[in-house]
């Protein structure tokens, strides 16, 4: 029988019985009346033969009890009474356990939704990233996404590979939408044929796209996000078939999809087919975002191999136009570096979650201290009342059982308060989105995390209620009765335990302090660093695209985009302005190209270096304060009168000609029918990618060329220097200011600088924040820790202090003594710390900047810094030892 | 009220006899007290509710099984039954409770041979 039935049957089971001997008994008496007996007299006799009904009954009961779970019971509602009856104790052992718990499941639901749980996509293991390196390419370390794919390169791969159901390749942009509000500029993805296939996600209203829209000159038609679904037609299932103007011309709604669908961790509001033209392409064109899925069964080691067999089919079936060498890529050692998409979505955030787990976690080992602290001293109070229950009979391992019961049942209503608090900071992350979190809009506690936090507290719970379970329930049964309520000096080895868990603390503590501190000088390094601009603050940014289904003729779209900068320098309070094609640090797909200088020998079968490029206008540099080192800023009569001229980078000067003055005059270009352009000028170099990385050579072309790459630039980020950056006011005035030239321009990205600066210090910030949280924590519950255990030992040794006074010892003399002990403790703690934070500290050198994993700075400010608070926490108790009236403490005997 | 000439039964002994009982026919618990009783010819007092107990015990172990029925006195009784594992565990039982009966046999009758 299960014990599942057996539970529910047991009820019927105790009525059948009592009914069982009822019968009994009836049978009995009129059996004896039937011999004659009366009915009184039969009745008594049965019951003295049949033995006491009711211990029969319950004795017949007990065989079908579980004693364990029962006994179990009862220590759980004992537990509830001794918690309490002990408000201040429970409140504070609650606390501790209940941030403990808390911070640990905010940040496991965080590191679950981001790091473990797979991506939102069916089937989202098969998926892959196609990334290739191609270590032959100079200049090509710059590009953190690797070599991406070129159109011909995906043709190739789709059509010729043997290890994938569907590839594609994807990229993102801007478009103008008119005609429905304001215009304004939308996020794109651009897709070609099997990348929506690949990804699996059905629409959620409407179709994919068919394989007629898929080519140049088919329909035109778009899908939207649900986010701008919802925004712009509020959900209108009869969206499908209208019309949306993008770049001024019209496109068919035919699909929505589904709601928290992103490309890899891009969110987007409409989707439009690339609709590559098969015939044009060539070779190169390394701009677009690889997505396959593989075959099922098949491993990344066998893509691989696949895409390495499909290259020189690649080399072989393009060519880059009639007398280039087709088989000039081979010096670039292209190589396939396919990656699960979800490393890809995760990005490098993963080593950072998991340093800021283990911080927390060791935050939990330190409450756990803490709290097996406080119960060690209230078990020892009560060391009597167990003392008594051992002489009664209660064994051991029911002792053990019932504080460990008590223990477990603080770990959990702690968890219970922890998952509280885990919801309301979890909520809060999300909403402030720190970090740049990938797939932050994920990010829940859901069944994973709340588990976590069951376990957590349950095993919490086992350990700070094993340390004094193990320690006081041996029944010491002679002893304690005896000194049970007389005051004697403890026993250096019962002090041992707690001594012990301060020291852990302490040294936990002095690791989690160096990692924050080691934080804390990242960030200042990372302030120190001059980016390339200047006053963040006052720089008002926006971003404007100017599309030729607008404006055909390339000179006009500079004679615009000059027209809409003097409107913005004519607001009052704009000191200057200017715009380039994309800010520093501002995270959109860079452009880069072979470039050749003049009096250099390149071999025919060679590449040049890869170098980033810009666009940017005559004043950009002075507006955003990039420092001209050499030479000067282009003008707009040089601009308009097609002068080839060029800026570079005092790097790029420094690598090619030495010094930055020896550049101006020197001569550029980047492909064979342009013009070479002179270098006028060098400006220093910027952090393109972010402060902590390396500069990259960079060469700024002007805004509109002869022969150059496009004729004019069209999607420019404007800058415009002035105090009132960033008020609503002066925003209305940018836009009016856009609006007089063309009011068919939506302005995208308005933002100041600073929040472009910001956010590429926002890893950094929030790793600062996290471990600034840890330690001070940690430094908190430390300072609780020492400072309970010598204020207790204090009141433990009144006696032996009394005694000490009445002898002559001086007030000065005990204030030595306690506070030794407190600092010895604190002193080996730092020691311990030291050694442990050598080895964890490595851990984080990715996370570090401009300072090394064994800063001595940090390590020794942390070390002072922690005993001088292990002092002041030593300090109180023993002002509290020097008070001591030696004819009290003796009186107390 | 015990006399001093009457003693307490080992533990099982009580299962024991149920068993044996069982075995013969199937019973209720009345019919078992009066059996066990006459078949000793009254030379075990047994306290009859201590039946129940050590019915329950051999329920919870399936070495009998219980059945509602009629009793011959026309009364709605339980009528417990023998198991196949309770036979069995009926002959160990009385085999091990032989071996000890007759090393104690043994002791007691040291010298008088």
């Amino acid at each position: 029988m299960s014990w599942l039935t057996q539970l529910f049957s047991r009820r019927q089971r105790y009525i059948e019985l009592s009914e069982e001997i009822q019968a009994h008994l009836d049978e009995k008496i009129e059996e004896s009346v039937a011999e004659g007996m009366s009915r009184e007299e039969a009745s008594h006799l049965a019951r003295r033969e049949f033995g006491n009904v009711g211990l029969t009954e319950e004795s017949s009961r007990e065989v079908w009890r579980w004693p364990s779970v029962e006994d179990s019971l009862m220590d759980v509602s004992y537990g509830v009474r001794t918690l309490r009856h002990n408000p201040v104790f429970t409140a504070v052992g609650l606390l501790t356990i209940a941030v403990g718990i808390g911070a640990n499941a905010a940040v496991f639901s965080v590191v679950n939704s981001v790091l473990l749980k797979p991506l939102n996509y069916p089937k989202a293991e098969e998926l892959v990233a196609l990334h290739q390196t191609a270590p032959g390419a100079a200049g090509l370390a710059d590009f953190e996404n690797g070599l991406l794919l070129s159109p011909s390169m995906y043709f190739t791969y789709a059509e010729q590979n043997r290890t994938f159901q569907s590839l594609g390749v994807w990229v993102t942009g801007t478009a103008n939408v008119t005609g429905l509000a304001e215009p304004e500029q939308v996020r794109t993805v651009y897709v070609s044929d099997g990348l929506l296939q690949a990804l699996g996600t059905r629409p959620e209203v409407g179709r994919w796209f068919s394989a007629a829209e898929q080519i140049p000159r088919g329909p035109e038609t778009v899908t939207l996000s649900y986010g701008y679904w919802q925004r712009r037609f509020g959900g209108d299932r009869a969206v499908i078939g209208r019309n949306l103007t993008m770049e001024s011309r019209p496109r068919e709604i035919i699909g929505v999809m589904p709601q928290g669908f992103r490309f890899v961790d891009t969110d987007f509001d409409v989707i439009v087919p690339l609709a590559f033209d098969r015939g044009k392409l060539i070779l190169a064109g390394f701009g677009f975002h690889g997505i396959a899925r593989l075959k099922p069964g098949t491993t990344i080691a066998e893509a691989n191999a696949d895409i390495a067999r499909m290259l020189p089919i690649w080399m072989d079936s393009w060519s880059n136009g009639p007398g280039t060498n087709q088989h000039i890529y081979e010096t670039w050692k292209i190589t396939p570096m396919i990656r699960p998409l979800k490393q890809e979505a995760i990005g490098n955030v993963g080593e950072l979650l998991w340093v800021v787990m283990g911080t927390i976690g060791v935050v939990m080992l330190i409450a756990c201290a803490n709290v097996a602290n406080l119960m060690l001293v209230r078990v020892e109070a009560r060391q009597q009342e167990l003392t008594v229950r051992a002489a009664l009979g209660a064994g051991w391992g029911r002792i053990v059982r019932g504080l460990l019961v008590e223990s477990v049942m603080l770990g959990l209503m702690g968890g219970v308060i922890g998952v509280g608090l885990a919801y309301a900071s979890v909520r809060f992350l999300v909403t402030t989105g720190p970090a740049n979190l990938p797939r932050l809009g994920e990010i829940s506690i859901d069944a994973r995390a709340l588990g976590f936090a069951l376990v957590l507290s349950v095993l919490s719970g086992l350990l700070f209620g094993l340390l004094p379970a193990l320690k006081y329930a041996v029944p010491r049964t002679s002893l304690a009765l005896r000194s049970a309520g007389r005051t004697i000096s403890v026993s250096r080895e019962r002090h041992r335990a707690r001594n012990l868990l301060v020291v852990g603390q302490v040294a936990m503590a002095f690791v989690l302090l160096v990692s924050a501190g080691l934080m804390i000088r990242t960030f200042e390094a990372l302030r120190a660093v001059e980016p390339g601009f200047t006053d963040a603050q006052h720089l008002q940014l926006m971003r404007i695209s100017i599309p030729d289904s607008l404006i055909q003729e390339p000179e006009r779209v500079t004679r615009i985009q000059h027209g809409i900068l003097d409107k913005l320098a004519a607001i009052p309070g704009v000191k200057s302005a200017g715009f380039v094609s994309e800010m520093p640090m501002e995270g959109f797909d860079s452009a880069w190209d072979e470039i050749f200088a003049e009096d250099k020998v390149y071999s025919a079968d060679s590449i040049a270096p890869l170098r980033l490029y810009k666009y940017v206008s005559p004043g950009f540099m002075q507006t955003a304060g990039t420092r001209l080192v050499a030479g000067r800023e282009m003008t707009w009569s040089e601009v308009y009168a097609l002068r080839p001229v060029v800026m570079i980078s005092e790097n790029l000067a420094r690598e090619m000609w030495g010094t930055p003055s020896a550049a101006i005059g020197k001569h550029l270009r980047e492909f064979s029918n342009m013009p070479w352009h002179e270098v006028i000028g060098v400006v220093q170099d910027v952090r393109e990618k972010g402060v902590q990385e390396r500069a990259p050579e960079m060469v700024y072309w002007p805004p509109l060329m002869r022969d150059g790459f496009a004729p004019a630039v069209r999607t420019v980020t404007f800058a415009m220097r002035s105090d009132r950056a960033g008020t609503e006011g002066f925003l209305d005035e940018v836009r009016q200011a856009v609006w007089s030239v063309n009011s068919n321009l939506p302005l995208a990205s308005v933002r100041t600088m600073q929040a472009v600066y910001g956010k590429s210090l926002a890893r950094t910030s929030f790793t600062l924040v996290m471990l600034g949280i840890a330690g001070a924590m940690a430094l908190t519950l430390g300072i609780i820790g020492i400072y309970g255990v010598i204020s207790y030992t204090v009141s433990q040794r009144q006696r032996e202090i009394g005694i000490r006074l009445a002898l002559g010892a001086q007030g000065g003399d005990l204030l030595q003594m306690v506070l030794r002990q407190g600092a010895k403790l604190a002193l080996v703690g730092v020691a311990i710390g030291v050694c442990a934070a050598f080895e964890l500290t490595r851990l984080m050198r990715n996370l570090l900047f401009g300072v090394t994993a064994y800063d001595p700075l940090t390590f020794a400010a942390v070390a002072v810094l922690l005993v001088l608070v292990a002092l002041l926490a030593c300090y109180i108790p023993s002002r509290r030892a020097m008070l001591v009236d030696p004819i009290v403490a003796l009186r107390y005997e | 009220m015990k006399k001093a000439a009457q003693r307490d039964l080992f533990p099982g002994a009580l299962e024991m006899m149920i068993l044996r009982m069982l075995k013969r026919q199937p019973l209720h618990g009345y019919a078992l007290v009066q059996y066990i009783k006459r078949t000793s010819r009254d030379l075990l007092q047994i306290e009859e509710g201590s039946l129940y107990p050590a019915l329950q015990r051999l329920l919870k172990a399936e070495l009998v099984k219980a059945e509602w029925g009629v009793s011959s006195t026309n009364r709605r009784v339980r009528i417990y039954k023998l198991t196949a594992a309770g036979a069995k565990h009926l002959e160990r039982e009385v085999s091990s409770f032989e071996r000890m009966l007759e090393g104690i046999t043994r002791v007691l009758a040291v010298g008088e041979s």
